[in-house]
């Protein structure tokens, strides 16, 4: 059975180490916070200039001013602490960030990651993914091992505009779990009853 | 003595707009957008200008709506998505657009506010945002070039100053507002608290008033873009 998006986001949540600085990116990242092991302390970022996010607000908590990144409302805790724009970007560019959770496109076989731009359909802009990916310590994508036509996302090379060049460490998606490598990329784990022969098949990218 | 407080958010703004003039512009979505300025600026019709600022508001308020009266004519922004007239305005040609890294972004305009004309990042590098840029290597990385960024306008939201233009901000309406403050020719800021000088704690200033020209106080709507609650 492959993973659903909680159990990615849950099998997403076991990189973490306790005394991690950590940032989540959209989507099913974001749902990583949800399984963050009770044994590890863990210190969210949010690019906007926060450091220890606190989870979403009740109605009475509501505050214009406290948002996270994915622009939802959100609350702060004992430790937070709040910056501006560089001083974040500072954080992660200079390699204090140690984890990097976040979604993609496209990742191939070298670790370029594609997440920010289809060319002529979609135009958003690349946020902080481009930051992130060149300056946190570990990345790992948490996405869809294929795309809704059945075609694989794991790539030789990136056919989408790309957010980074070889930066990704290791990628979960709803098959199981592999990492960048020389060469390729290496079967780490399988989901429950997903065969690596599976893996194999809905991956163009080298598995070495 | 110098006065730099003005009345109202189109007071502060009198004899600065000129059409065609680049201006810096404060906020993440739509936390911490200096909405009063914005909201002049509209009225006023300034055209053509270029606009620095993360994202671009959305429809009907924050840049959107300058961007609806077509008073836009650049954007460099990381981010726009959520604004359906900003994608149609730039599907046709009707509007210019220079992504940016946010993290480049915000260095550019730090850099530009303290004098430093360009500096060299990994963010880009092997991507779209590094071509025709120079690229340098460093101790075995390869780094691009990037120019820092000045306007000739800054407006900005902060939650407290006092009359000599000292400001603390709040939460994550920090954002880009106290880098921007520092990197045009003039600021103009709004508060939800105007204070006499000396009642702010000179410990808890995030940004000196030397950075602020002209201050306003006046009434904030802070509307939230994606209000998300938790089940009790």
């Amino acid at each position: 059975m492959p993973w659903t998006r909680e159990q990615m986001a849950a099998r997403a949540a076991e990189e973490l180490e306790d005394g991690f600085y950590v940032n989540l990116g959209i989507g099913i990242p974001t749902l990583v916070a949800n399984y963050i092991p009770a044994d590890k302390d863990v210190t969210l970022q949010s690019e906007n200039g926060m450091l220890g996010m606190g989870p979403f607000p009740t109605e009475a908590e509501v505050d214009p001013d406290l948002i996270n990144a994915g622009k939802q409302t959100i609350t702060q805790i004992k430790r937070s602490s709040y910056f501006s724009s560089a001083d974040s970007f500072a954080m992660i560019r200079g390699g204090h960030i140690d984890l990097s959770i976040l979604g993609a496109m496209e990742v191939a076989e070298n670790g370029d990651i594609a997440n920010w731009m289809i060319p002529g359909k979609m135009v958003k802009g690349m946020g902080g993914a481009m930051d992130l990916v060149a300056g946190v310590k570990r990345v790992v994508v948490v996405m869809d091992h294929t795309n809704k036509a059945g075609e694989p996302k794991l790539l030789k090379r990136c056919t989408l505009p790309l957010t980074g060049t070889g930066v990704v460490d290791r990628i979960v998606t709803n098959l199981g779990v592999l990492d960048v490598v020389e060469g390729g990329l290496k079967i780490v784990e399988c989901a429950p009853e997903v065969r690596e022969a599976d893996i194999r098949a809905a991956t163009e990218a080298a598995i070495v | 003595m110098v006065n730099k407080v003005y009345a109202s958010a189109a007071e502060a703004l009198d004899g600065l707009l000129v059409d065609g003039m680049t201006v810096m512009a404060g906020g993440f979505g739509l936390c911490g957008i200096p909405e009063l300025c914005i909201a002049a600026m509209h009225d006023k019709g300034v055209r053509d200008l270029t606009v620095i600022s993360n994202n671009c508001g959305v429809d009907d308020f924050g840049l959107g709506i300058l961007l609806q009266a077509r008073q836009i004519k650049k954007m460099v922004s990381s981010y726009v998505g959520e604004n359906k007239e900003f994608e149609r305005q730039y599907l046709n040609g009707e509007l210019d657009l220079e992504f940016n890294p946010q993290g480049t972004l915000a260095e550019r305009i730090r850099a530009g506010g303290a004098g430093i004309p360009g500096f060299y990042t990994k963010t880009g590098v092997g991507t779209l945002v590094a071509e025709g840029k120079e690229h340098k290597d460093f101790d075995g990385e390869t780094y691009i070039l990037e120019r820092g960024l000045t306007a000739d306008l800054a407006i900005v939201k902060a939650w407290k100053g006092d009359t000599d233009g000292n400001l603390v901000f709040r939460k994550t309406a920090r954002n880009f507002n106290p880098e921007m403050a520092t990197a045009a020719r003039v600021t103009v800021v709004e508060v939800e608290e105007l204070v006499e000088v000396g009642e702010l704690d000179p410990d808890g200033i995030h940004t000196p008033g030397i950075f602020v020209h002209r201050i306003v106080q006046g009434a904030h709507e802070k509307r939230i873009e994606k209000r998300t609650l938790r089940e009790d």
